[in-house]
């Protein structure tokens, strides 16, 4: 056995686990059952969840491999009972059908804007296409992913919660 | 729950060797990419493990007189987003750029790529075109060897046992004086393996875009049961202007490759996709040849 530390959605764990366990094992045994075991192999994206703010496949990585780390889930999205602004949108948008892929993809799509925020980059000059790449590595068998991409076109179009917190406190 | 047999996390890479050293079956896992797939449908070859997952003396990327050396667990990720690596070796980041989907790129590395030995991994035919060197640490010692040579057939490479990939070496393109490019033709934009993948670096006799062939190097993946130069179609088009070499190109090709026939593609259809793709890529790097040179003119004359 082994024992680790991390974060999971803000909250500092101590755990001893199997070193044979997944990621996706060790989140699951948390009770965590947003994160979604669809293929297990790396091709679908349901187990979608961030490391340091990186999405990556929970299935395809040891749990070993999240000592020291910080480990976010969609259950950690919501704040005081409110949907994060990328969960509104993707409500707002209707992009959930059987909400299978969903939690994986509102992950991705965290982390995408998140991305495109510290890169600087205007919305106005994202492309569906670009959106469509950086969400290749989630499948979604219900809604045709036109909806998708307007979930995450109108997350990127909100104000960044980041920059309106330096505002609020500006003198 | 993965069905590892022994599981060892070394805390540095001397006693990662030494661990793989005392087990002939152990394997080295960086991003577990590939392994953990093959541990998921059954394959009995990955129960060893000698995890070397965030080794600090594999990581990072730094630049020495013009020659890039990437750490062995860079993940292709990180390779995208490198400033140094976008300068140095353009080539490979049009190649990371077709690799799986952004939560693959994000844990697989390039040490992986190169190590797993397959015929279809995308990093291959840009690090044959530049020429890479492999700096490689075991219980013998280090050595540094070239890429090419390194593959021997699927999934077989000249690892000697308990031997880690430490680093890439890649000399600048500039340096090199090649203009490249590479795609990669699969059946999705994204998330596929490639059905073919092609890789050229081009540089001219003088600078205009058709002017003549002093060197061409052509690199292909998936047209042989290992990644491959293609020595005679290199020699070939030397000499030659480009219009005429692309056709030597052509000409020369077969004896270079030999495509397998699959579910993905037929051998015949391969070879097309070969011809075809190899000479939209000596195309487009004569191109970006020609426009770098110009733009090294003005700078000289500014
Ligand atoms: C869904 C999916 C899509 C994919 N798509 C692509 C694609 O489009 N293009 C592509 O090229 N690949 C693709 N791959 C394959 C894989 O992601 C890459 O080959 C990756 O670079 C492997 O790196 P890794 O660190 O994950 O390797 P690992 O799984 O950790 O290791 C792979 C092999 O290399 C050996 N190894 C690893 N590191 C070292 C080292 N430093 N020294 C010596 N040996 C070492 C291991 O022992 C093992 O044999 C895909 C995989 C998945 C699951
Ligand atoms: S379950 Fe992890 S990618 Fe499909
Ligand atoms: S909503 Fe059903 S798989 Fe996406």
């Amino acid at each position: 056995m082994l024992t680790l530390s991390c974060t999971i959605n803000d909250r500092p764990h101590e755990l001893t686990i199997d070193p044979r366990s997944s990621l996706l094992d060790l989140l699951r045994n948390q009770g965590l059952t947003s994160v979604k075991q669809g293929c297990g192999v790396g091709e679908c994206g349901a187990c979608t969840v961030l490391v340091d703010d990186t999405a990556v496949n929970a299935c395809l990585y040891l749990a070993a491999w999240v000592h020291g780390k910080r480990i976010r889930t969609v259950e950690g999205e919501v704040r005081d009972g409110c949907l994060s602004p990328v969960q509104q949108a993707y409500v707002d948008a209707g992009a959930v059908q059987c909400g299978f892929c969903t939690p994986g993809l509102i992950m991705t799509t965290t982390a995408f804007v998140q991305s495109c925020r510290e890169q600087g980059r205007d919305p106005e000059d994202i492309t569906p296409e670009d959106i469509r790449r950086a969400h290749a590595g989630n499948l979604c068998r219900c809604t045709g992913y036109e909806t998708i991409v307007q979930a995450v076109r109108q997350a990127l179009e909100q104000p960044d919660p980041s920059k309106m917190d330096t505002e609020s406190t500006a003198p | 729950m993965y069905a590892f047999e022994s599981y060892h996390r070394p805390q540095s890479l001397t006693d990662a060797v030494a661990l793989l050293a005392a087990n002939p079956f152990a394997r080295p896992m960086a991003g577990g990419t590939d392994i953990l797939v093959r541990l998921r449908e059954g394959h009995k070859d990955y129960a060893d493990i000698v995890d070397i997952h965030g080794l600090p003396e594999l990581e990072g990327m730094s630049a020495d007189r013009g020659e890039l050396r990437i750490g062995s667990g860079t993940t292709f990720a990180a390779l995208m987003t490198s400033s140094l690596a976008t300068r140095l070796a353009p080539m490979l980041i049009e190649a990371a750029g077709w690799v799986a989907g952004p939560q693959i790129r994000n844990t697989a590395t390039i040490g992986g790529n190169i190590c797993n030995g397959s015929a279809c991994a995308d990093s291959a035919a840009p690090l044959l075109v530049l020429n890479a060197h492999l700096d490689l640490i075991g219980p013998e010692g280090q050595r540094l060897i070239p890429l090419r040579g390194f593959h021997l057939g699927p999934g077989r490479v000249e690892r000697r046992p308990g031997e880690i990939l430490r680093s890439v070496r890649i000399k600048s393109e500039q340096d090199q004086g090649l203009g490249t490019a590479y795609v990669k033709y699969s059946m999705r934009q994204a998330m596929d393996i490639a059905t073919i993948g092609c890789g050229a670096g081009v540089r001219l006799r003088d600078d205009q875009s058709n002017g003549i062939v002093d060197e061409l190097r052509l690199a292909f993946t998936v047209a042989a049961p290992t990644p491959v130069r293609c020595p005679t179609a290199e020699a070939a088009a030397r000499g030659l202007p480009l219009s005429q070499a692309v056709k030597a190109v052509a000409e020369a090709l077969d004896q270079d490759v030999s495509p397998r026939t699959s579910w993905r593609a037929a051998g015949d259809f391969r070879m097309h996709i070969i011809r075809t793709l190899a000479e939209r890529m000596i195309r487009t790097a004569a191109k970006r040849f020609a426009s770098s040179a110009a733009n090294h003119q003005e700078a000289r004359t500014c």
